[in-house]
């Protein structure tokens, strides 16, 4: 059987503004799941609050929308549970990297097998416009009205740095690039991490379509994404233009991996062994 | 702008950040959460414009703010934050260290409904889950209490009998996004009502301390007594304050309770928050009826004022509780204290509790009416109103 992007599709309408860049990535999304011909009851979508984070309920498939912040370690108790379920977390950049941000490194370096989705609006959107830890030097909103002073997260050298085995950055005007790295997120065996640039048409003036279509550049054909610290170079350039693709993707034992080695082991508890714990 | 007493029509948010302004904090820490945002993006604006002197940080969560006030305060400065809902859940351990630690900060407790499922419309479901942390909460009614609670807040919180920290609900939306008159005080006139923060034990190299280190049973039992006992002594601290706060800006902003038409009354509402105008105004119309109905506000829910309860109520034949949260498996938690207020006491009127309003829903006239109607009829020791059948469908 295979299916199409509107498989995915379910009943409500998205409550989006018109042209939030969030549309691109709903749309990517269904179109990678089509792709892959995902089972709609196999994949779970596992959110925290935020604008982004809405995404779940207008996906056919199951979805949690949870708490702000804590889409990462339910989005894990989901893959623990079942290993089965293709999980892809989602959210937005204040869920990911300020309220959530402690979660993060512990879900990379745990390569656990899930792809994390992060739209990133350089601002908080659900709440109206307020300063974001991905938001510029300088960069005004209604809670930073003397400028924001506090240097801007980069969430694909982040997550590099606190060891995501896969880490790409995609823009929600490019939706087909972005279709093929959802692709690559969820085929890579562990911690899957992709930055998607989409603009907050309402909030953010200063990051705009606009802004973001003048800099947004493929990653050039030569690069390897082999190196972790070319990795993080590359994803820190941030000025005339600004690179999407694979910056870094590398093979390694996932959580569950470690976790069946132990589980095959597992045996009763012997009468001699409860006795001697007892002492 | 300060020179003269002023009344001015503003957003409940804009007058608690002008109250909060005049109370000159030195630090304030928050994170935005809805309906709370307008109050911290009032603050930010002043500390833009010049007109507030204080170190603002934007923090990346709840958790974070209420331990940077707690750091803040620690230091001996005057602190203050702003959340609701789950960003209020997601402050309350350090609420109970902040309380333990004897640290006066001001908290303004939006309130909302709490998750699941999701919701960003009033009921006071979040700032009751602090209930126990040793926080003094007062409950404003209106725009211009909220505004004077603020000031009363910092100068019980900071009282050496005291010293501990304060919470201020407040209704989100229906307070906080309502434009009001409210009668705005000048600096001056704060200033003298409340002088700079004197702490009596703070992080300084004067006089090196550690706070909050590891007790042993011989100490830990002692502490919360007399953290019990400041709870104690919050009450003359709250009743002083508001006397004082009269003589200073010429009108009785409330203390501990308050009481409407509840004299001669046979049946009377009790409530807190805005609900009281609602029921003021349904009390009112009853009288006209020749109903003897009365209200009785609880301004201030901890420390609970049992004794003011009791006097204020016992002469009535039927108490109603009207409140928008529920201790689930329990009842309606300002019910249950009520109930236990007369537990022992002579002239006990009967009593029903209604929960209503929650995740915003109206609290009408015909809701108040029903409530009355079946607490007539029989007790009601804990009933849903405005359930709606075709929702509950067993599954
Ligand atoms: C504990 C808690 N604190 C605060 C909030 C309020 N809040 C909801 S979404 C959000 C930030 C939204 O920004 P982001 O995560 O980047 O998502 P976006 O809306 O921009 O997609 C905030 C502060 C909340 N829901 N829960
Ligand atoms: S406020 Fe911004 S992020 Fe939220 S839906 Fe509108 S455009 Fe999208």
């Amino acid at each position: 059987m295979v299916r199409t992007a509107l498989d995915y599709k379910g009943k409500l309408k998205p409550t989006w503004c018109p042209g939030c860049g969030d549309f691109g990535v709903l749309t990517a999304l269904f179109n990678a799941f089509a792709r892959l011909d995902l089972d709609p009851n196999n994949i779970a979508i596992v959110s925290g609050i935020g604008c982004s984070s809405r995404l779940p309920g207008f996906a056919s498939t199951y979805g949690v929308h949870s708490l702000h912040g804590r889409a990462l370690p339910i989005g894990q108790g989901v893959k623990l549970a079942n290993p089965e379920v293709e999980v892809v977390v989602v959210g937005g950049d204040g869920d990911a990297f300020a309220i959530g941000g402690g979660h993060f490194p512990h879900a990379a370096r745990r390569n656990i097998d899930l792809t994390y989705i992060v739209m990133n609006n350089r601002i908080y959107g659900l709440t109206k416009g307020q300063v974001a830890p991905t938001s510029d030097v300088n960069f005004r909103t209604v809670s930073s009205p003397y400028g924001n002073f506090e240097e801007p997260i980069n969430p694909v050298a982040f997550a590099i740095s606190v060891g995501a085995t896969f880490a790409a950055r995609g823009f929600s005007g490019k939706v087909d690039q972005l279709t093929d790295l959802i692709v690559a997120a969820i085929t890579h065996r562990g911690f899957a991490f992709l930055e998607v640039i989409s603009p907050c048409v309402t909030f953010n003036k200063v990051h705009t379509y606009k802004y973001f279509q003048e800099k947004v550049t493929p990653l050039p054909a030569e690069y390897q994404p082999d190196d972790r610290t070319k990795a993080i170079e590359m994803a820190q350039v941030m000025q005339d233009v600004i690179y999407t693709g694979i910056f870094y993707r590398q093979e390694k034992l996932t959580y569950h991996d470690w976790i069946s080695k132990i589980m095959e082991g597992v045996r009763p508890v012997t009468p001699k062994e409860l006795v001697l714990s007892q002492k | 702008m300060d020179q003269v007493r002023k009344t001015v029509v503003l957003e409940g948010s804009r007058g608690v950040a002008e109250a909060v302004r005049l109370c000159r904090p030195n630090v304030i820490a928050a994170y935005p959460i809805t309906p709370q945002t307008h109050i911290v993006e009032n603050l930010s604006q002043m500390v833009a414009d010049g007109l507030l002197k204080a170190e603002n940080i934007r923090v990346e969560s709840e958790h974070s703010a209420a331990s940077a006030v707690l750091g803040a305060s620690a230091a001996g400065a005057r602190a203050y934050t702003a959340t609701t809902s789950q960003g209020f859940l997601l402050m309350l351990e350090v609420l109970y260290n902040m309380a333990g630690l004897r640290l006066p900060v001001v908290l303004t407790a939006v309130n909302r409904g709490i998750s699941a499922p999701l919701t960003i419309h009033n009921d006071i479901q979040d700032s009751l889950a602090a209930r126990d942390t040793g926080f003094v909460q007062l409950y404003a009614e209106d725009n211009q209490e909220a505004l004077d609670m603020h000031i009363q807040a910092f100068k019980i919180a900071e009282d050496h009998r005291v010293l501990l920290p304060v919470l201020i609900g407040m209704d989100g939306f229906i307070l906080t996004h309502s434009f009001e008159p409210v009668s705005l005080p000048t600096q001056e006139e704060v200033d003298e009502f409340l002088p700079p923060y004197k702490p009596v034990f703070y992080l300084t190299p004067k006089a090196p301390l550690t706070m909050g280190t590891k007790t042993d049973p011989e100490f830990y039992t002692e502490a919360r007594y007399m953290l019990h006992k400041a709870q104690q002594n919050a009450r003359q601290v709250i009743v002083e304050v508001a006397q004082e706060f009269k003589e200073k800006f010429g009108r009785f902003s409330g203390d501990l309770i308050d009481t409407y038409l509840t004299e001669d009354a046979e049946i009377i509402f009790v409530s807190m928050g805005s609900l009281v105008s609602n029921l003021r105004a349904i009390a009112q119309e009853l009288r006209q009826e020749g109903k003897k109905v009365g209200v009785l506000k609880i301004r201030a829910f901890r420390p609970f004022p049992f004794e003011e309860i009791v006097r204020a109520i016992s002469g009535a034949k039927i108490v109603i509780v009207m409140e928008k949260d529920i201790s689930l498996g329990a009842t309606g938690v300002l019910a249950q204290e009520i109930r236990a207020a007369f537990y022992g006491k002579a002239n006990v009127p009967r009593l029903s509790g209604f929960v209503v309003g929650l995740g915003g829903r109206d609290v009408t006239r015909e809701t108040v009416l029903k409530g009355l109607r079946l607490a007539q009829e029989s007790d009601h020791l804990c009933t849903f109103l405005d359930l709606n059948p075709e929702l509950l469908e067993e599954v």
